[in-house]
């Protein structure tokens, strides 16, 4: 039965323990994160990775918080480490040198949220194209999005025999 | 006339040559080039590399998967992917819905086997607000997954066998999945896309019809599954093209965080059903299946046999079923029902709060997975005590099996490509949210 | 009286000619399934044994869009995937029917966010909107049978053949339902 005391036991590095409904996670300063993540994955088992989860607690200081989820697959233990970031200096250590399949998870967060992870090999947008502007997932972009920040393909191609604005010619 | 065209065919030109020269490719392509490959060159290699572009459209990615190979001759020499042709910003729509309002579109993520992203989503939802299920409500929860597994693994193998050139098993597989269509059809009134699963519990009872139909579908599903493994399990093409080629294997499936078929295709007996269980899986039997040659035909005989396994878990079920309410007790969390809605004061408050405003959920956060056919699929929410989720986050695994692709494809030969593509399983609705 | 003549003016040869035309034209409209999300799983089920799209003359499925006549959008057209449709819809030969599969395509759908395009007719001409969320295969099946309609209705040698075998320029056929005077050839 795996505890977060082991880790602190082992290595002396702080956490600070949240709850997961049921599921035992830990803060971690943004110093030590990498380390004591290299400790979970050699020394505790933990070579599972599960997931990377950015979200924006919209609160003056620290807004963004980074979540990894990763799994023990022979004590078939979850375990949740968790980071903060400030909006003006929101880089946090990568972890993609670690799992390799932190890679894409961060780079999503990156689209998503605008969160710099440090250290990843190849830090560009996932999913929006790499012109478009903004950071979907804060809490300040609205839901319909900002009109005209991804153009529409132009409809005065060679073949096009219409104008579109208005009505079929 | 002749004017216009000239002028018409001129600005067309102009305009391409802006947009050969516009950002949206330069970074992937400097990323297809830069990326370290393990495939060394043959000694009378072509001068030129090409960059080839198996596009978002094209009929055996999977869906809307872009694939950028760069290429010498005809093997593999890197590969990259690009996704988000499919992303329509669902973790951006769950915060601005309640939870009961998001489970239509949980239907479409992995849209090919829709009931079990029902169970996956409301799982989580009640591992947040601490809801107990009745046992028959179980019990229908997981045979709507099982059967959902079946439909999920026969498009699997059917379109496995299209990409690598057997029609046949495409269309016979989809003979059968259309019967399980039908049973669909009677429990939850649509064919697929079914949101039929509640928080609480579900939307109705199954009828004996229902359970008749099913019954006489697993009776006739040995022979279907039979035909189509008499046709390609000796055959010496299927067997050629597939064997040997897309090895991954386990530590690296592990780090990458593979679950599902594609793990258990590569020597790892791991299945949520039995490591970290849920519903009444506990009281079942049934068997892990695993193969360990990690290439592509490992994965898709894990599937294959899957397909049995689950319609014995189906059958367990049938038998066991119990009599009982299919709803939580929970009146404040969880939906009336209608005709109690239309007749009584307090369910009417109820209906109301519940629909407009939600559940009062407690605050803090919570994460529910379930083996779904592709992986582990997970929901994890950050809650703040309303009605909506503050953040969900989906952790779809056709997202992670598909960053093992490039990894897969160095040094395969360009037709490995499909069959490759096809027995990782890709739905892009899951992968790209 | 020369051929341009004879095609331009309205009498029995040109009509029937019309008909034998269209006839062949709509038993025989092969589809560009251009399958993106859900609906593609319809598509092919509507292309599957049970409701056989390939009675209807659409045997083939073609997959390239310089083969094919009738293009099926059928899934959740992003802003990023917009521009790969209009690429496709603009490689097709004339004459090109669109179908708008399902909600998303038609306005949407359940999908009111930043990336999804509000209805592909913003950036397409669409002939046959088709509702559901997905639509069942006999609704497209029944779109299939409008288009056919709209092909049988139609004037291939009325307006817009020109046939000039004077200089070397190529053959120019404009004949889809949207040309509406000869004025754009």
């Amino acid at each position: 039965m795996f505890s977060f005391e082991d880790l602190k036991a082992a290595s002396g590095i702080e956490f600070q323990p949240i709850d997961i409904n049921g599921d035992a996670g830990a803060l971690f300063d943004r110093a030590q994160i990498a380390d004591a993540a290299r400790l979970l994955k050699e020394k505790f088992g933990f070579v599972q990775f599960m997931d990377v989860v950015g979200h924006d607690r919209n609160e003056r200081k620290m807004r963004f918080e980074v979540t990894y989820n990763l799994r023990n697959p022979t004590s078939f233990e979850r375990i949740f480490i968790k980071v903060r970031c400030d909006e003006r200096d929101s880089h946090v250590p990568s972890l993609a040198p670690i799992w390799s399949g932190a890679n894409w998870a961060e780079r999503e967060a990156f689209d998503m949220l605008g969160i710099v992870f440090d250290g990843h090999p190849d830090l560009r947008r996932m999913y929006l194209p790499d012109e478009f502007a903004y950071y979907p997932l804060r809490k300040d972009f609205p839901l319909m999005g900002i009109p005209g920040s991804i153009p529409l393909p132009s409809t005065e191609g060679a073949d096009a025999q219409f104008d579109i604005k208005g009505q079929n010619v | 006339m002749r004017e216009n065209e000239e002028v018409r065919n001129a600005r067309f030109i102009a305009e391409n040559a802006q947009a050969i020269h516009d950002a949206p490719n330069q970074k992937i392509v400097k990323a297809l080039m830069s990326r370290d490959t393990t495939v060394t060159l043959s000694e009378d290699a072509l001068d030129n590399e090409m960059v080839l572009n198996m596009g978002p459209q094209h009929p055996a990615t999977h869906g809307v998967l872009r694939v950028l190979l760069r290429l010498d001759g005809e093997t593999v020499i890197s590969a990259e992917c690009e996704l988000g042709y499919l992303h329509r910003g669902y973790e951006k729509l769950a915060e601005n819905m309640t939870y009961h309002e998001f489970i239509p579109h949980t239907d479409r993520l992995d849209y090919i086997s829709p009931l079990a992203n029902n169970v996956a989503y409301c799982q989580a939802v009640e591992k947040l607000m601490h809801i107990e299920l009745p046992p028959r409500a179980q019990y229908i929860r997981v045979i709507c997954a099982e059967l959902a597994r079946i439909s999920s693994h026969l498009m699997a193998i059917g379109a496995l066998a299209m990409d690598v050139g057997a029609l046949t098993i495409f269309v016979w597989a989809l003979r059968e999945r259309e019967k399980l269509y039908d049973i669909f059809d009677i429990i939850t009134g649509v064919r697929f896309t079914v949101s039929y699963m509640r928080i609480g519990g579900m939307a109705q009872d199954i009828t004996d019809e229902a359970i008749k139909m099913t019954r006489d579908f697993l009776a006739g599903l040995p022979e279907a599954i039979g035909e189509i493994g008499k046709l390609l399990h000796k055959n010496r093409i299927f067997l050629d093209r597939c064997e040997g080629i897309g090895i991954m294997p386990a530590s690296e499936a592990l780090d990458l965080g593979w679950g599902g078929p594609n793990l258990r295709g590569s020597g790892v007996a791991s299945d949520l059903r039995r490591d970290n269980p849920y519903l009444v899986y506990p009281e079942l039997d049934f068997n892990v299946i695993t193969r360990t040659e990690c290439d592509v035909l490992a994965r898709y005989f894990v599937r294959f046999d899957e397909v049995k396994e689950s319609a014995k878990i189906v059958r367990q079920c049938l038998d066991k079923l119990p009599k009982g309410p299919i709803f939580s007790d929970d009146a404040k969390k969880v939906m009336p029902r209608k005709g109690e809605v239309y007749t009584k004061m307090e369910d009417l408050i109820n209906d109301f709060m519940l629909v407009n405003f939600g559940q009062d959920t407690p605050k803090g956060e919570s994460y529910s997975a379930i083996e779904s056919s592709k992986g582990e699929l997970g929901f994890y929410f950050v809650s703040d005590g309303t009605g909506s989720p503050w953040r969900t986050k989906i952790r779809s695994p056709s997202f992670v099996a598909l960053q093992g692709l490039p990894r897969l494809l160095e040094g395969a030969m360009i037709s490995d490509i499909v069959a490759i593509i096809g027995s990782i399983d890709p739905i892009m609705g899951e992968a790209d949210k | 009286m020369d051929l341009s003549d004879a095609v331009q003016s309205e009498g029995f040869v040109t009509s029937k000619l019309d008909d034998i035309v269209n006839w062949a034209r709509k038993n025989a409209l092969w589809p560009m399934p251009l399958g993106i999300s859900c609906c593609a799983i319809e598509m092919m089920a509507f292309a599957g044994p049970r409701y056989d799209v390939s009675r209807f003359g659409s045997e083939v499925f073609r997959f390239s869009p310089r083969q094919s006549d009738l293009l099926i959008v059928a899934g959740t057209v992003t802003y990023k995937m917009a521009k790969v449709v209009r690429k496709i819809y603009d490689q097709m030969p004339d004459p090109k029917w669109v179908i708008a599969m399902g909600a998303c395509t038609s306005s949407g759908g359940m999908y009111r966010t930043y990336a999804v395009v509000q209805g592909i007719n913003q950036f397409l001409p669409v002939d046959v909107y088709i509702a559901g969320c997905p639509p069942r295969p006999d609704s497209v099946l029944k779109a299939l049978m409008m288009i056919q309609d709209e092909v049988a209705h139609d004037k291939p040698f009325k307006r817009g053949t020109i046939i000039d075998m004077t200089d070397d320029k190529p053959l120019i056929q404009i004949a889809t339902p949207n040309i509406i005077t000869p004025a754009h050839v």
